[in-house]
Parts: C-alpha cells; sequence; structure tokens
C-alpha cells in the first residue's frame, strides 16, 4: 500500500473537491472561501475549478447563510457550509440549535436535514479570546446533530465524505492548528465510520482519551511516557455525538485508569460527559479516580506564554497520568 | 366584462370558503383551548384570513411556504386536511407532526409547508436556502416565507434580504403587518415603520397592500409570484392587517383599546367580500348558506376525528432524532 505526505489542509481540500466531483448536489458556501482561498487557505483554487455557483462566497452574515445552507439541504442539495471560527458559529446558533437540530422531530419525521457545517475551532496561534475557543463540546450537547472532530490526515480527508452521506446535520470541527501538520495519506482510503472511536496507540497502564487537536500530544505524551516504562493507550474519539461509549468502556477495561484531554473548559465539558459516562459503565473497573486535562478556565489570552499555559500541553498529561498510575486503590 | 381581477362565480366563492374555513377552524380551535383539549401557545389568525388565502391562490402545489407560529391558516389553505391539522393541536399521532410539533410546528412534506416557525425571524433565512436550492437545480419553484412585522428588527430579517436580492432568489417574502409584536406597537420598536422600505432598501421590489381586502392581495401575490418564477428574483409584499384576538390564548391584551380593534373589525376581510359578493351578484343565499354548512361540518368532522386519534405510544418517544435510514 502506497501512500502520500500532504498537510491537513490539502486533506480537507481534497475531500471536498472530490465530493464536489462526484455530486452535483454538493456545493461550498461561506465568508471568503471563494476569491480569498478560504480564510484557512483550505478552499484555494476551488472557485477556479467549480465556478462562483459552487463555491459561494457569502456576506458577513453567519445566521442567515447558515440558515440559508439548512434551507438548501432540506430543498436537495448536499451544501458544505463553512464558517471561520467556532466563535463566529455563535451568531448562527439559533439556525444550528433550533432549526437543523430540531427539524426532523417536529416534523415528525417529514424533513431532515443533510447539510455538513465545518468550522476553525481551537486555540495554539496566539490569536486571543474572541479567535481560539473551543466550543465542539458545546454542540455535543445537543441531540439532533452530530459532531465530528478528524484528528487525523486520513480523517480530515474521508470524514467530509460519511458526513455528506449522513441524513442528517453534521458539525466538522478542524483545530486550527492541525491545518499545516503533515502526514502520510494512504492511497487507498475510503469514508469511514463517523461513530466509532479509534485506539491510535496501545497501551496496559493508563488510557488517554482525547479529539481533535490534543491527540498529538497525547501521542507525544505517550512516547515520553514510554521511556519511563508507563504504557498509555491513546483513545481518538472523533465523534463528540454520538460518543462511542463501548470504546470508552473497553478501553478503561483494559488499563482501569483514564486521563481525559480536552481543549475545552472543564466546567460543563465533554470531559465531564465523558467521566460520567465511565463512572456509570464502568465504575469497577477503575483503579484511580479519572483525570482531566483542559484548558484552564480564562478566555484564551493573547500572549505567547499564558496562551501555552492555558492550553493542556505535553507536561500538563504527563504530570496528569503520573499522578493517575503512582494511584493506588 | 371581466379582467383578470374579477373573478368568476365559482372562483370567487371558492375564496370566500377558503377564508370561511380559516376562521371557523380557529374559533374551534379557541373553544377547544377553553375546553383543555389543545394546550400549549395557541396564536389565532383570525382577521388576517385574507393573506394566506390570496396569497395561496397564486401558488402551485409544488412551490414551498415557511410559516411562523400562526400558521393554521397557511397550512390549511396550502392544501393540508383539517383533521390533520386538528389531530396535530390534540398531540395526536396521526396529526401532521405526529404530535411532536403542535400548533407552533405544523409541517407537510407532501404539501410542502416547511413549519411552523416558534423562532421569530428565524424562518426566513430557511426560505432564502429553499430558494437557493431551487434555483441551483434549475426548478422553477418559488417559496414563499410568512413573518409578522416584528420579525424585522431581527437580524436575520436583513441578512436574508441582502443574500436573496444579492443572488437574485425564487422567494416571496409576505410581511404580515398586523402592527403589533405581542404587545409592543410597531412605531414603538421601529425607527422606520414603513416596513417595505426596508426590503426596497435591499434593491429588492417592494410593495405594500390591503392585507384586508382578498382581492388586492390575490392580484399583487400573483404579479409577484409570476415574477418570481419568471426569475427576476426575490420580491416582497407588506400586507397591513389586523389580529382580532389576543396575540396567544395567554395574553391580557393590555396594549390595545377595544376601539381600535373594533375599527378593524369593521374592514373584516369576510364581510367585506361578501357586501362585494352581493353587490356583484355573486353569491345568493342559499349558496352561502350551503357553504356555511360543508365548512361547519368539516370542522365538526376535524375534531370527531382528533378526539378519536390515538396517542404515539411512549415508546417512539425518541424517534426522529436523527434520520431512520440513510439515502
Ligand atoms: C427570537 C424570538 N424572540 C422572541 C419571541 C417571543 N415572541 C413570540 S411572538 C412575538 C411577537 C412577534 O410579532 P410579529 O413578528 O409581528 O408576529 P405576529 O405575532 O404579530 O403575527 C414574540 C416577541 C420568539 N418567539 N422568538
Amino acid at each position: 500500500m502506497s501512500a502520500e505526505t500532504i498537510t491537513y489542509r490539502e486533506a480537507v481540500r481534497r475531500a471536498m473537491c472530490s465530493a464536489m466531483s462526484e455530486d452535483p448536489r454538493v456545493f461550498l458556501m461561506g465568508e471568503d472561501v471563494g476569491a480569498y482561498g478560504g480564510c484557512y487557505a483550505v478552499s484555494k483554487g476551488m472557485l477556479d475549478e467549480f465556478g462562483e455557483q459552487r463555491v459561494r462566497d457569502t456576506p458577513l452574515s453567519e445566521s442567515g447563510f447558515v440558515g440559508a445552507g439548512i434551507g438548501a439541504a432540506i430543498g436537495g442539495m448536499r451544501p458544505i457550509v463553512e464558517i471561520m471560527t467556532v466563535n463566529f458559529s455563535l451568531l448562527a446558533l439559533d439556525q444550528i440549535v433550533n432549526t437543523a437540530a430540531t427539524f426532523l422531530h417536529m416534523s415528525g419525521g417529514q424533513f431532515n436535514v443533510p447539510v455538513v457545517i465545518r468550522m476553525a475551532t481551537g486555540g495554539g496561534k496566539q490569536l486571543a479570546a474572541q479567535h481560539s475557543h473551543s466550543l465542539e463540546g458545546w454542540y455535543a450537547h445537543i441531540p439532533g446533530i452530530k459532531v465530528a472532530v478528524p484528528a487525523t490526515i486520513e480523517d480530515a480527508r474521508w470524514m467530509l465524505a460519511t458526513a455528506l452521506e449522513d441524513p442528517d446535520p453534521v458539525l466538522i470541527f478542524e483545530h486550527a492548528a492541525l491545518y499545516n501538520m503533515e502526514g502520510e495519506l494512504p492511497e487507498d482510503g475510503a469514508p469511514v465510520d463517523l461513530e466509532k472511536a479509534v485506539v491510535h496507540r496501545q497501551g496496559n497502564d493508563v488510557s488517554l482519551i482525547t479529539y481533535g487537536g490534543s491527540l498529538h500530544k497525547c501521542l507525544e505524551a505517550a512516547d515520553q511516557l514510554a521511556e519511563d516504562g508507563i504504557s498509555a493507550e491513546v483513545v481518538d474519539l472523533r465523534m463528540l455525538r454520538p460518543l462511542d461509549t463501548e470504546a470508552l468502556v473497553e478501553t478503561v477495561t483494559k488499563t482501569h485508569r483514564a486521563v481525559i484531554v480536552d481543549e475545552g473548559w472543564k466546567t460543563g465539558s465533554i470531559s465531564a460527559e465523558i467521566t460520567t459516562r465511565l463512572v456509570e459503565e464502568a465504575f469497577y473497573e477503575l483503579d484511580a479516580p479519572v483525570a482531566r486535562v483542559c484548558t484552564e478556565e480564562v478566555p484564551i489570552p493573547y500572549a505567547k506564554h499564558l496562551e501555552d499555559a492555558a492550553i493542556p500541553q505535553v507536561p500538563d498529561i504527563l504530570d496528569a497520568v503520573r499522578k493517575v498510575v503512582e494511584h493506588h486503590v | 366584462m371581466s379582467d383578470q381581477t374579477t373573478p368568476d362565480r365559482e372562483r370567487a366563492l371558492h375564496l370566500f370558503k377558503q377564508m370561511l374555513r380559516v376562521r371557523r377552524m380557529e374559533e374551534k380551535c379557541a373553544e377547544m383551548y377553553s375546553a383543555q383539549k389543545i394546550r400549549g401557545f395557541l396564536h389565532l389568525y383570525i382577521g388576517e384570513e385574507a393573506i394566506a388565502v390570496g396569497v395561496m391562490e397564486s401558488l402551485r402545489d409544488d412551490d414551498a411556504v415557511v410559516a411562523t407560529y400562526r400558521e393554521h391558516g397557511h397550512a390549511l389553505v396550502k392544501g393540508m386536511s383539517m383533521n390533520c391539522l386538528m389531530a396535530e393541536m390534540y398531540g395526536k399521532m396521526s396529526g401532521c407532526s405526529r404530535g411532536r410539533g403542535g400548533s407552533m410546528h405544523l409541517f407537510s412534506k407532501k404539501h410542502r409547508l416547511y413549519g411552523g416557525n416558534a423562532i421569530v425571524g428565524g424562518g426566513i433565512p430557511l426560505a432564502t436556502g429553499l430558494a437557493l436550492a431551487d434555483k441551483m437545480q434549475g426548478r422553477d419553484r418559488v417559496t414563499v416565507c410568512f413573518f409578522g412585522e416584528g420579525a424585522v428588527a431581527e437580524g436575520e430579517f436583513h441578512e436574508s434580504m441582502n443574500l436573496a436580492e444579492l443572488w437574485n432568489l425564487p422567494v416571496l417574502f409576505c410581511c404580515e403587518n398586523n402592527l403589533y409584536a405581542m404587545g409592543t406597537a410597531l412605531d414603538r420598536s421601529e425607527s422606520q415603520p414603513d416596513i417595505h422600505l426596508k426590503a426596497a432598501s435591499y434593491g429588492m421590489h417592494s410593495s405594500q397592500v390591503d392585507g384586508m381586502n382578498v382581492r388586492e392581495v390575490e392580484k399583487a401575490a400573483k404579479s409577484a409570484v409570476d415574477a418570481v418564477r419568471r426569475g427576476e428574483g426575490p420580491r416582497f409584499i407588506e400586507l397591513r392587517t389586523f389580529r382580532y384576538r389576543a396575540h396567544s390564548m395567554f395574553d391580557a391584551e393590555l396594549y390595545r383599546t377595544k376601539t381600535e380593534v373594533q375599527q378593524w373589525r369593521e374592514r373584516d376581510p369576510l364581510a367585506n367580500y361578501l357586501d362585494y359578493l352581493e353587490r356583484e351578484d355573486l353569491v345568493d343565499d342559499d349558496e352561502l348558506a350551503r357553504i356555511e354548512q360543508e365548512v361547519i361540518e368539516e370542522v365538526e368532522q376535524a375534531v370527531e376525528y382528533a378526539e378519536n386519534a390515538d396517542w404515539e405510544p411512549v415508546e417512539e418517544l425518541t424517534r426522529f432524532v436523527y434520520s431512520e435510514e440513510k439515502e
């Protein structure tokens, strides 16, 4: 099996281009996706390739164009709506939460909403509080939508295809720090099962449960832990709704210890949900309290040293793991 | 002599009957609400019937409608059966939304009714998107979006006007200006209370029409729908109207006088249309009595249907959160 080295950005772009080539119902809309080339350069060149009907630049009106994307999906299209960052998606919350998520249910099953909404999330680029937050956990609270978090080149390439095939609204969160990441893309890729977490590294002593941008920090931490003789299993959730509870129980049944790494804030977060599920479903498997490495409870600051301190880092993960591993019942 | 606006007898009676169906159905809803058969919020359209009827007459079956929580009339004249509407208000499984929507969320795929939306302004982007889908797929269908004048203060209204005009989308916006958003009078909430000017400021073809006169509404809607269907872009109609009833069944109506309501009642769309029909000799007493009788029977049957309908089994509570089959 051969593989090619590409960036995460390129992987997302390829996913969109192939979806648009294969299905005339698919189109991309959002702010600056066309002439500008996408604010993270993800859709660069797509305007030339597909024309302005299918790569639609929108005005700065998140609620309007997200709502229009939802309407277009209900009307038979397969829109990919891009929102620059999760922070701006809050202006479209009404359309996402009150329309996309409720339409099928309120209509007694008559109208499904096959829309895909992509956005950047996460910090680490010194963009300060209004461009750096990780709110995907909030969206995971809402029944009626699905929340996907591609952390790898392969998922960036293939999750979109699955999302577009899904009859229901799927939100895809791409960590902004991943766009430049390079990695291998195997040539025989195929749409992925969106509902299954993956174990990226097998281990016996502790489970590092994570998603998105934090996956790579966890893998790095696991390498360092291995040098100290601690064998960490790294689980990538890939979806925050639905959550693959089975995979969570499975990994903890093997390692008996869990550290959750989540760039969201702790209070009321997806990490809180994961912890609770472990307590509910795998309490007697646990040999130590579940630990969490989350963002400090502050809006993300601009200054590099403060931002670094706010967001989960490899040393924080190492500390948490060591405490958990040293814990004896 | 007949031009397009002089209806023949049959059509004239049809328009009258449609308005009467809406009115009698809603009067019955109010009654059933007092009897606690219908619960939740109930927003009656009484007084505004000429709008739904006049606009819907201009549509084809495959045109789409997006409405607000005050949508019983839109749903009925779009062609949905009174039975499934009444059953929905009762919360029954054979209701048009399987009892999951209620009065504010009437839906029908078959009739292309996309709600029933209880978020003020929330349906306007949706309608814009439905129109976008039609345009991108080369279909000559029209989407009509109804909303109250309260909605024009929401950002989504302005975002959608801009998008629809910018992209030349096949959508007709119908603002039902009944002068009050719950208890807030238009001139207490808008710096520019002349609503059709707002749409015009986006470059959109926009007009203002007497929403109490079904003939005027029909005429304006027909020409707007035709233009939209020809690909001339979106249109906007502001329909001046009034709701006789309270905003919802919970409203003590402290914000307006009985005199004001009475003055508008004198412009009643049904009574005035009936006067016109009589003047033009388009109806006689027998016909009128027959229509009344048919409508009353339809309403009674709808109530009976709703009374006898089944409740959805609680085991099915969590259905329709996600689609049951992949495509
Ligand atoms: C976004 C939003 N804000 C507030 C409300 C509460 N609310 C329900 S109806 C209404 C008034 C709307 O008036 P208008 O748009 O003129 O429609 P009308 O009821 O007169 O038909 C308000 C404020 C709501 N449903 N949605």
